[in-house]
């Protein structure tokens, strides 16, 4: 269960984008998954529910982007979609690929909720 | 423009501080890995390494796949060549820094808890409080466990993976991040082959392939002492790299680091 201590990475990270800008809190934040990054999507939001109460991220909702996995052969330089576990060029079939999307795990942003009195 | 995150503001509410706008959303662009404590972490336990010359061998697989038999043989016929200590991570006890310490080497036992994996700050911390006069070469058994060990960066410089040949040869397929992470997937207990007839060897290297991963794939047997010499040379040359790098200022992630950081790099 590391989407445990994901999740708590995550909301220190938010709490502190939070403090930087003299926000209230965040209101909702956008992470971008891919499934070779080892973390479950519904799993991280489930640990993020327990790691962020009592945060400033506390009421934030999580936005996920999932990243679909592509190689780019060397081959033959083919972009193609490919399985996690069989990352071979889709155009013919080489091995010798590079992952070009897949194994994200990024908080890509933050939406906070500013304070009233700025406004006066 | 934000000096603790790098992250950039939109304009909004600020440039209107005397304007009665509406108190709403900012949104806040980050492009950061989710990661990056334990990142900087690692980075900073790199340099440790890095500053005394030594390389860090990071060692997982499944719970008693013989990592710690495998640090025992290996050990015994290198300690006298090099200067050898291990970090040892598990759920309970300390038995496996026990077994290393009979062999003449210094451990460090990490007792995690419930923690089923090591991360940066753990290992940072166990740093401390071991001595790395000497040491050429530093192993870290991580927690026994295919799944999340290979999400956090400790430092190391190589990652070792191990499938001992009674797990079936599919578990490359099964268990594709983890194998992913590999600089060299050591396939252990051969000696066992003889009464398994479904472990093919070629077949866990052709899954490891289809990983797109071009690590080594070495046979042995840590009990019986097989296959051992190609292992201990891996390791003299890996050593050897190691040490070239840092006459020259640099250092090495896990190949699989390498890709994922510039993939992220170019994102943003
Ligand atoms: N037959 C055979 N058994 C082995 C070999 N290597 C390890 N074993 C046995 O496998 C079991 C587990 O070995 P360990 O070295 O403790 O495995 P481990 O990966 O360190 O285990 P954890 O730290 O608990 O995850 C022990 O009973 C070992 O004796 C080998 O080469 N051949
Ligand atoms: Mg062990
Ligand atoms: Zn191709
Ligand atoms: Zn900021
Ligand atoms: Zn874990
Ligand atoms: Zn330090």
């Amino acid at each position: 269960m590391h989407e445990l201590s994901v999740a708590q990475a995550l909301v220190e990270q938010i709490d502190g984008i939070v403090r930087a800008h003299g926000a209230e809190a965040a209101a909702s934040f956008r992470v971008r998954i891919g499934p070779l990054s080892g973390v479950v999507p519904e799993l991280l939001a489930a640990a993020f529910g327990l790691a962020a109460a009592g945060s400033a991220a506390a009421q934030a909702t999580m936005e996920l982007l999932e990243a679909p996995v592509r190689v780019r052969c060397q081959t033959c330089g083919a972009e193609t979609g490919a399985a996690m576990n069989r990352l071979l060029c889709g155009a013919c079939g080489d091995w010798h690929t590079q992952l070009i999307s897949g194994d994200e795990l990024i908080l890509e942003s933050v939406e906070l909720r500013m304070p009233v009195t700025a406004a006066q | 423009m934000c000096d603790t995150c790098g992250c950039n503001l939109t304009p909004g509410n600020r440039t209107f501080a005397y304007k009665p706008v509406e108190p709403g959303a900012t949104t806040v662009s980050v492009l950061q890995n989710l990661l990056k404590k334990n990142d900087d972490q690692a980075a900073h336990n790199r340099a440790h390494f890095d500053a005394r010359g030594i390389l860090a061998v990071n060692l997982m697989s499944s719970p008693g796949s013989g990592k710690t038999a495998l640090l025992e043989a290996t050990i015994a016929r290198l300690k006298n060549e090099f200067g050898i200590a291990v970090i040892e991570g598990d759920l309970e006890t300390e038995n496996d820094a026990m077994r290393i310490r009979a062999q003449g080497v210094p451990a460090h036992q990490i007792v995690t808890g419930t923690a089923c994996h090591l991360d940066a700050h753990l290992v940072h911390d166990a740093l401390h409080q071991m001595s790395l006069e000497g040491v050429d070469i530093l192993f870290i058994e991580n927690v026994g466990n295919l799944v999340c060990p290979a999400s956090f960066d400790l430092g190391q410089h190589l990652n070792v993976t191990l499938l001992s040949v009674t797990e079936g040869d599919d578990k490359p397929a099964k268990y594709p991040v983890m194998f992913r992470a590999a600089d060299a997937m050591l396939l252990t207990k051969t000696d066992l082959l003889a009464v398994l007839d479904d472990f093919d060897p070629a077949r866990a290297a052709s899954h490891l392939r289809n990983l797109a991963s071009e690590a080594p794939v070495m046979q042995l047997s840590a009990r019986k002492g097989l296959g051992m010499e190609a292992w201990l040379q891996w390791l003299r040359e890996q050593l050897a790299a190691q040490r070239a790098r840092v006459a020259i200022g640099q250092s090495r992630r896990p190949a699989i680091q390498q890709d994922g950081q510039k993939l992220h790099s170019a994102s943003i």
